[in-house]
């Protein structure tokens, strides 16, 4: 391969990569930090000499080489190291589940979450520093010691290079899958005009979501995550309006959904839900979306549907945010009083929670209750920052002011 | 690798031994005397402190060495005790300290 290559191509080939070298690094030389250090110089090297060069028709090989010398550089250099590289055979790349181990490691739960979040972006999904931290919007320095941190901690708290096994897995299993899920909600929510040029942290949630769905083709909650994403990815391009305007799912031009991915990733779900027979929330939460997805248009919703799935997850995974988003389901089946009737419970929990607000805006709107829907509105617009989101409050407050 | 679990009492936890009957409390013991038992080949050592009102603060960081009645931290949570335990990693200690059958807080820490 040789000529100029573009961004997301490159982006691709580091991300397929950059984990199993990471992966089998860190068996080699048992050492997590020694071994990210090592990943990290051949992942730069790369982009330095991949647009010019090309990638080469081995990425993997040519990575292994590259951290092979840093690594011999390192070894000639710093005698601690000594005993670690002096293991070192290069015996070649590590099997590709080897990296199952390092999204577990990634992600334990003696990291914060901010470090775990970090740190799989990282080492698994191979992006620099410098995109993690454009990404989330904060100083390259922050994103930089907070991985550190976390190295150091591995290293000496003794967080060991493992798939949980036995009773530990489901615990270990849902913090790997609310890392993958609170990165997709970061890519998705953040996901306006401006932003355009940040990394897609929604592409790197599903790549993440795939690769975990593919090493633990047992565990239904990995394929349930993996559909959510998909579904909502699929109705991507009828979220925003051409001035970058957030659009509300009733006013979605549903001719812009992705009706193939739709069936595809339903496909997945139902499979998976057949096969295990463990609804769990992930799975539930697809479904959820699936019956959005499923409705030829806004009126055709299956609402009944939607309020038994909602019950179902309530039941497994209770939360004031769920129960909001039950009243929605409830506004369409039973109408607008019923549902602003379950808000009234919800106020104390949700006080500062925007959508809350602006949930509450509509009911009253369509209960004719201008005056306080107004003010429901103006409280929402207080507590979001998300510039999509308010400019759609602001256009529903124009005319009072 | 050798970790220290720190057992750390909150003032819910002593007010709620304070109310058990004497037969309860003697459980809740026999309990703890059972995890020192089942865990006693990791386990290398482990000390129960007094209650930490017999404590006594010293700070060397002024001129004169200065004595003051009480723990070094004014807090609702106290550290009650500690095990020293020799484990293979940080998931082995995890293990133990997720049976601990006392008070509502361990801190792990790794030592040397």
């Amino acid at each position: 391969m040789s000529g100029p290559v573009p961004r997301e191509v490159l982006a691709g080939v580091v991300r397929e990569h950059a984990g199993r070298l990471a992966a089998s690094l860190v068996s080699l030389l048992g050492d997590f930090s020694a071994a990210e250090d090592l990943v990290q110089d051949a992942v730069e090297t790369a982009l330095r000499r991949w647009p010019v060069e090309g990638v080469p028709d081995r990425p993997d090989a040519w990575l292994f080489t590259v951290a092979r010398r840093r690594g011999l550089d390192v070894l000639r250099r710093e005698s601690n190291h000594r005993a670690k590289l002096a293991r070192l055979t290069w015996p070649g790349p590590a099997p590709p589940d080897d990296r199952l181990r390092l999204i577990f490691t990634c992600c334990h739960p003696a990291l914060s979450r901010g470090a775990q979040i970090a740190l799989t972006l990282r080492v698994v999904c191979g992006l620099s520093v410098a995109q993690i931290a454009a990404a989330f919007i904060v100083p390259e320095t922050t994103v930089a010691q907070r991985i550190t941190r976390a190295k150091r901690k591995i290293g000496e708290a003794g967080i060991p290079y493992r798939v949980p096994a036995g009773e530990e897995l489901p615990s270990r299993l849902g913090e790997v899958l609310a890392v993958i899920y609170l990165l997709f909600n970061e890519g998705y929510l953040s996901n306006t005009a401006e932003r355009a040029q940040a990394r897609d942290l929604v592409a790197d949630a599903e790549w993440l979501a795939a690769l975990l769905a593919g090493l633990m083709p047992k565990e239904p909650e990995a394929a349930g995550l993996l559909a959510l994403i998909r579904l909502h990815r699929a109705r991507g391009a009828a979220r925003f309006d051409a001035r970058g305007r957030l659009v509300l799912l009733a006013d979605q031009d549903r001719g812009l959904w992705d009706r193939q991915a739709i069936a595809a990733a339903t496909a997945l779900l139902t499979c998976a839900a057949h096969t295990h027979r463990r609804p769990g929330p992930y799975q539930l939460q697809a479904a959820i979306v699936a019956c959005h997805a499923e409705a030829a248009t806004f009126a055709d919703t299956d609402w009944a549907q939607i309020l038994v799935l909602y019950d179902m997850l309530l039941h497994l995974a209770p939360s004031p945010v769920t129960r909001l988003h039950r009243a929605v389901a409830v506004r369409y089946a039973q109408g607008p009083a019923a549902a602003l009737a379950e808000l009234n419970a919800l106020g104390d929990a949700l006080e500062r929670y925007p959508l809350f607000h602006a949930t509450r805006a509509e009911l009253l709107r369509d209960l004719e209750r201008h005056e306080e829907a107004h003010r429901a509105d103006r409280r929402a617009l207080e507590l979001t920052a998300n510039p999509a989101q308010q400019a759609l409050l602001e256009e529903r407050l124009l005319g009072w002011d | 690798m050798k970790y220290v679990l720190m057992f750390v009492e909150t003032e819910r936890f002593a007010r709620e031994l304070q109310a058990m009957g004497e037969l309860e409390r003697q459980a809740a013991y026999a309990a703890v005397g059972r995890w020192f038992a089942d865990n006693a080949d990791k386990i290398t050592r482990h000390t129960h402190l007094a209650p930490v009102h017999t404590a006594t603060t010293m700070r060397l960081d002024q001129p004169e060495p200065m004595v003051t009645d009480g723990p070094y931290l004014e807090g609702k949570e106290v550290v009650s005790g500690f095990a020293e335990v020799e484990v293979a990693d940080l998931d082995e200690a995890l293990r133990l300290a997720r049976t601990w059958p006392a008070c509502p807080i361990v801190e792990i820490r790794p030592a040397s």
